[in-house]
């Protein structure tokens, strides 16, 4: 287990590496100059030629991505061309908002998927099967943005049950999930990131459990005389390797992909930094975004393969 | 002839109360576009201690009849009728929660494929215990050393290691020893095995066949064992039932079956091992394929592959010709004037 762990944990530094090569090749390729964008119109070339110096942005590709991966392996992301603080400050901050509100997300999808999974599978073609298929392909059709407007016109224009957007009047820097207060606010977010993940997932529980109930091995525990319930433990335990890997799956498509909802809500995480860095095209900003949230990826892979092999004995070997 | 006919196996049997008793079972599945007919009127007894081999080919309705006995099918789709009593249970009648309490305990089953019966996720000590503590609520750690013993019992080599290995960990030979102490955990009075020995290597085979006849005779309990292969039930079979489309077409004590066989079919079976046959002839197989089980015959199932069937056959289903020591089979050319069972293929049917 613990080799296995080891040279898992190992293989993942190439792909760490491959994610910063990518991070800085990708803001190369995009189209557009930002030291344009901090020049003033009446600057000149020599201005320009200045601030680029100053940012490193005249030397070599090479060197200048050197440079710039010594520096993630210190924390320092650089500065934030727009509004001059720290990268990785404002990402970690930004990070932790994201994280917080995806993991409380994808956990409760996990949960409702695996009742709603069961009872479809245990109950196929009956009439909370297709309920539940109906509302699995709700969430999985629907676009979270969309979902978002329409909670908000719904909760918050027309019941005024809950606030619209933002992280309300005590700021992300001392909000707390526990105070009621505080938490009204994540709550039309977390819904709307959790539909289309419940979907998915309730889809392939629906699914796995189905295939695992047609197996040989669950006639053998009936005939042993195990109850309904006990075989269901089993069946469940049994999609946990799958179950897991979704769930990571899921947790890293809501870290990266809430762009849209975290702009809907003007939730302060990730999401919404790089809305605000691509369309300011902040680059240090961008790059140090893009790269937090590809090692988030790679690591909540990691995470999900040892808890993989931690449920399923057969993986430890190969 | 008629005189000698009856349809009722039970009188045939010496003791009044049969440990496992069988009348007129009918299986049927049932589904929007057929209904498949599986068994289709079975009728034995078993006593106690007693081995019955059940043999037939593929889709004969071996194996569905032996999960009836545990009411292991699906319900919806299922309709099973006739009688089931084991000991004093009637598996048709008992509550669901009843039959769960009864699986495993009372009648318990071996699989044919060891390498898929076994749950891949929990160890083979996890699922023995499971089963005692599910019956007879032991603690857990009792239930291992209930676990270890049974390993023991099934002779698995380094029991205790064993224990903790998962399924996958293990040999073919070795899982379908599990299988079977998991099968034996509760001490149960009846064992199903179902075909407990095709998925194994030959020689891997017998050891399996000698050790659940020895444990069967040590714990008295009384099995029906599934197979196909004639040899198999040679070695541990008391009484031999035959199946063909879902019923016995012949029944008698193993002797009686496998050394006079009456009916066309055992007989073909029979011609069809390679046992004493000429190494240079190739052997004799049976024509035809087996009856549709949607859509069966009137008549006898086997008449349209059988050498000697004439036209009647086609029309009625014979009924069981049984003689003084309880040997049945289901044929027209099948006489038993004096004695024993005698087939004789002038005989004609009746018109």
């Amino acid at each position: 287990m613990w080799l296995y762990a080891g040279r898992r944990i190992v293989l993942t530094i190439p792909i760490l590496l491959g994610v910063t090569i990518i991070c800085f090749a990708l803001v190369q390729i995009a189209p557009g100059d930002p030291i344009q964008n901090l020049l003033s119109p009446t600057a000149t070339a020599q201005d320009a030629a200045r601030l680029r110096a100053a940012y490193g942005l005249d030397q070599p590709l090479m060197v200048q991505y050197f440079i710039w991966l010594g520096k993630v392996c210190v924390g320092n992301l650089g500065m934030s061309i727009s509004d001059n603080v720290p990268v990785a400050g404002e990402v970690l901050h930004a990070f932790v908002n994201t994280i917080v509100i995806a993991l409380i997300s994808v956990v409760l999808a996990f949960v409702v998927s695996m009742i709603f999974g069961v009872i479809a599978a245990y109950r196929t073609g009956s009439l909370a099967d297709r309920l539940i298929t109906a509302v699995a392909v709700f969430g999985i059709s629907v676009p979270p943005f969309w979902l978002g407007v329409i909670l908000v016109i719904f909760f918050a224009v027309d019941l005024s049950w809950l606030p619209a957007t933002g992280m309300g009047a005590s700021g992300s820097e001392t909000f707390s999930y526990f105070r009621w207060a505080d938490f009204k606010f994540a709550i039309m977010p977390i819904i709307a990131l959790a539909l289309p993940p419940l979907g998915i997932m309730t889809r392939t529980t629906r699914s796995s459990i189905a295939e695992i109930l047609n197996q040989d091995f669950i006639q053998t525990l009936r005939a042993k005389g195990l109850s309904e319930a006990q075989v269901i433990v089993h069946a469940v335990v049994n999609i946990m390797p799958q179950a897991v890997a979704m769930l990571g799956l899921q947790l890293g498509y809501l870290i990266g992909g809430s762009v849209l909802v975290e702009t809907v809500f003007t939730w302060p995480g990730t999401g919404y930094l790089l809305n605000k860095a691509v369309l300011t095209r902040d680059i240090p900003l961008l790059q140090g975004t893009i790269l937090v949230l590809a090692t988030a990826f790679v690591l909540i892979n990691l995470v999900v393969d040892l808890a993989q092999s931690l449920i399923d004995p057969r993986l430890k070997r190969s | 002839m008629n005189a000698m006919t009856s349809p009722d196996l039970s009188q045939a049997t010496p003791h009044p109360a049969p440990f496992l008793r069988v009348e007129d079972l009918r299986v049927k599945f049932v589904s929007r576009d057929a209904t498949v007919r599986a068994v289709n009127g079975i009728s034995f007894n078993l006593e106690r201690g007693k081995v019955l081999c059940v043999i037939g080919e593929s889709g004969s309705g071996k194996s569905v009849m032996m999960r009836s006995l545990l009411r292991l099918h699906p319900k919806k789709r299922t309709v099973i009728e006739g009688t089931m009593m084991v000991g004093e249970h009637d598996i048709g009648a008992v509550s669901d929660r009843a039959m769960t309490q009864l699986r495993g305990s009372l009648i318990s089953m071996v699989f044919q494929e060891p390498m898929t019966a076994l749950d891949p996720l929990y160890t083979v000590g996890d699922q023995i215990a499971e089963t005692v503590r599910r019956h007879e609520g032991l603690s857990k750690e009792a239930a291992w050393a209930r676990a270890l013993e049974l390993l023991e019992l099934v002779r698995v080599p380094s029991p205790e290691r064993r224990l903790k290995a998962y399924p996958h960990e293990l040999s073919g030979g070795l899982r379908q020893r599990a299988v079977i102490a998991m099968a034996l955990s509760c001490r149960p009075s009846l064992l199903l095995a179902d075909e407990p020995t095709t998925a194994l290597d030959a020689s891997v085979q017998i050891q399996i066949l000698v050790l659940l006849r020895k444990i069967q005779q040590e714990m008295g309990m009384s099995m029906i064992f599934v197979t196909h292969d004639l040899g198999v039930a040679a070695q541990i079979a008391d009484q031999v039932a035959v199946m063909y489309a879902g019923r016995i077409i012949e029944y008698g004590n193993a002797r009686d079956v496998l050394l006079n066989p009456q009916h066309p079919y055992t007989k073909a079976m029979l011609a069809a091992t390679a046992k004493d046959q000429d190494r240079n002839l190739p052997l004799e197989a049976i024509a035809g394929n087996p009856p549709d089980l949607r859509a069966l015959p009137d008549g006898c199932s086997f008449a349209p592959r059988c050498k000697y069937a004439g036209p009647d056959c086609i029309v009625t289903m014979p009924p069981p010709v049984t003689d003084i020591r309880g040997h049945m089979a289901r044929c027209f050319k099948v006489e038993a004037a004096d004695g024993p069972l005698a087939f004789d293929e002038r005989v004609a049917e009746p018109a």
